[in-house]
């Protein structure tokens, strides 16, 4: 049984005006095949919790633990996250000049598993995972990410995810830019690597839209930095109504 | 009817354009194909770095090149022949020297003016053949070559044209390629960190006749390679690519010249390169003429190049000349983009290594031209190559 554990997280980002602290102590435990999804209102480190988790050099923590089974994550570089079984699947996705998609696809999943894949059923699994997410086949000679449509680009995470196999992944604002067509196609996704893996997933998302394709466990209000309110989906069913406007008036009360 | 007008279009003392710039009495040339041409070093001004054809390059690094005596006498080869490949040296005066081209700027008319034999490859018969001219151990001489490689009708061929180790070399290289010919000329530039070349290629395609020309510059200080090719019968077709990787302190050049000078003439070409490290820097001019009698041609030029860090600079400048509105397609394209932190972060975050990251990026990009090389052993020496350039050997 997976567990990733986030204990007392503070992460400090550097800017043109300094230093900023985004994340003020976050507490999270994720078990294997629990979806969580982190709500919160723009600004309050929805991403910079998701891009700390996978490492990037940006963010610096200068307190609290991320633990995978019990190993220290913040030792890990970015790679080794990776091979140790998280995905973050990006808001943007960059684009790779010079890379295809079957040539970066290939070389990702014999990074994760140490060893080559078999051809013959790598070449399947492809064709299937791209066919499931409605993705011309075409798709696997064109440059990682090159010329994509914003809905094309998040398919490509969730492709990734389907054949990385993660034991972890942190879906940072999957839904947002898409249609519902392509929200649906892209949470079919998600749903199916949960089903045929076990991943737990941290979700995190601004709206309730994507709640209705991808139903969470559990659901966590961001608010400044540090969780403000959590509680079970019927959390996210009063988001919908009312809004981050009570945590944005609680946040500005108490900061007086 | 005889009416005595005034013309107001006759040109006045004060007007625009009559009056001498005052770096010199320089005129634009209009055409491409127009620029002045000798094969006689005297007739062409010393260099100063401000000439169109130089003012991307280092010049004060090969003044001795452009502007001193060179030494013309036979370079050392290492020669890997094929039936159908004769390789000897040729006079001054064969009737051959001068067919394909004349030079356009002083280093190239330096090297025509002092070169004592011609190095004459040629290829006959109709079988698939490869070889291999290695220049090598040129020393800090500065040197003056000629060479002409010509395929005789109908014949097929692959020439490789290497150099390695030291070298401060001008020089010009003739490519003649005959009536339903296809031949395949690869420069390979791997010379030492401090050498220099300057080199002219100028190709002339006869009827029917194919080109594939492959400039490999990797090594060396300064190496500009400039291949010019003359579509001067109809149904000619020349593919020139490029490949190049600048490191520090490296200047690579190329000055890609296509004329299209008779109907149903096609050319391709396609430069890739990549820069990494403190002044890498390289240039690609791509030039395409498609003259009055170029009715039917069909063109695209392309340039891309990949920035792998901070304090490189790539100039990419393509140009397009149509004088006949009867083509049948032209077109060019020029893009230099960076691998940056991000993408790094992106792969690295699918579980791949820092080093293997920046292999799959280089090599994505330039293998499309290490491909279309044709000889499985300079491809995987090449692959190698490239690979040692990214580890920064």
């Amino acid at each position: 049984m997976s567990v990733l554990e986030i204990k007392n997280l503070h992460v400090n980002v550097e800017t043109d005006q300094g230093t900023r602290e985004i994340l003020r102590g976050v507490d999270l435990v994720i078990n294997e095949g629990e979806i969580h999804a982190i709500m919160g209102p723009n600004g309050s480190g929805k991403s910079t919790l998701a891009y700390t988790i996978a490492g990037h050099p940006k963010y610096t923590v200068v307190e609290g633990e991320i633990l995978l089974d019990g190993e220290n994550v913040l030792e890990m570089s970015v790679d080794e996250r990776a091979r140790a079984g998280l995905f973050l699947a990006m808001q943007y996705p960059v684009e790779i000049p010079g890379v295809t998609v079957t040539n970066f696809l290939r070389t990702a999943k014999t990074a994760i598993d140490g060893e080559a894949p078999s051809v013959r059923h790598w070449v399947k699994d492809v064709r299937t995972a791209m066919g499931n997410l409605k993705m011309d086949s075409a798709f696997a000679e064109r440059n990682v990410n090159e010329g994509f449509s914003g809905g094309e680009k998040k398919r490509n995470e969730i492709l990734q995810l389907e054949l990385l196999k993660p034991k972890f992944a942190v879906l940072d604002e999957t839904d947002s830019g898409l249609d519902v067509d392509a929200l649906k196609i892209v949470s079919e996704g998600v749903n199916r690597a949960k089903e045929n893996t076990g991943l737990g997933i941290l979700l995190i998302t601004h709206y309730t839209r994507i709640l209705r394709y991808i139903k969470p466990d559990f659901v966590h209000v961001f608010v400044a930095g540090k969780i403000a309110e959590q509680g079970g989906p019927e959390l996210a069913d009063r988001l919908e109504e009312e809004g981050y406007d009570r945590y944005q008036v609680a946040e500005t009360a108490s900061a007086e | 009817m005889t009416v005595a007008t005034q013309s107001t279009a006759m040109p006045t003392a004060g007007q625009h354009g009559l009056v001498a710039h005052s770096d010199g009495p320089v005129v634009p040339v209009q055409t491409r194909s127009e620029r002045f041409r000798s094969v006689d070093v005297a007739d062409f001004a010393p260099v100063t770095g401000r000439e169109h054809e130089w003012k991307l390059s280092p010049v004060a690094a090969f003044a001795d090149l452009t502007s001193g005596e060179l030494d013309g006498a036979r370079l050392d080869l290492e020669t890997a022949g094929a039936e159908g490949v004769a390789v000897e040296w040729i006079a001054r005066d064969d009737a051959r020297i001068g067919t394909a081209g004349t030079p356009e700027e002083r280093a190239s008319a330096n090297a025509w003016t002092n070169f004592g034999e011609a190095l004459l490859i040629r290829v006959t018969g109709e079988d698939e053949k490869i070889a291999t001219v290695t220049r090598t151990g040129l020393g800090a001489t500065p040197r003056a070559a000629h060479t002409v490689i010509e395929a005789a009708p109908n014949s097929r061929g692959l020439v490789v044209l290497g150099g390695t180790g030291s070298a401060r070399l001008s020089e010009n290289v003739e490519v003649i390629v005959g009536e339903g010919a296809n031949l395949t000329v690869v420069s390979v530039q791997e010379w030492d960190d401090d050498a220099v070349h300057l080199a002219s290629h100028f190709a002339r395609i006869g009827r029917d006749a194919k080109l594939k020309h492959i400039v490999v510059s990797l090594g060396g200080k300064v190496v500009r390679v400039n291949p010019s090719t003359h579509l001067a019968e109809q149904g000619g077709d020349v593919e020139a690519l490029g490949l190049y990787f600048s490191d520090a302190g490296q200047h690579l050049e190329q000055q890609v010249y296509v004329h299209h000078d008779a109907p149903n003439t096609r050319s391709r070409v396609t430069y890739k390169g990549a820069l990494q490290g403190e002044g890498a820097r390289s240039v690609w001019i791509g030039d395409v003429l498609i003259g009055n009698a170029a009715v039917g041609t069909d063109s695209y030029e392309q340039n891309r190049n990949l920035v792998l860090s901070d304090g490189t600079r790539a100039d990419s400048i393509p140009n397009l000349e149509i004088e006949t509105g009867d083509i049948a397609g032209a077109g060019h394209a020029s893009a230099t983009g960076r691998f940056d932190d991000e993408q790094l972060f992106y792969l690295m975050a699918r579980g791949i290594t820092e080093e293997e990251a920046r292999r799959l990026v280089v090599r994505g990009f330039l293998t499309e031209i290490v491909q279309q090389i044709g000889v499985a052993e300079l491809e995987e020496r090449l692959t190698a190559a490239l690979e040692a350039e990214l580890q920064g050997a």
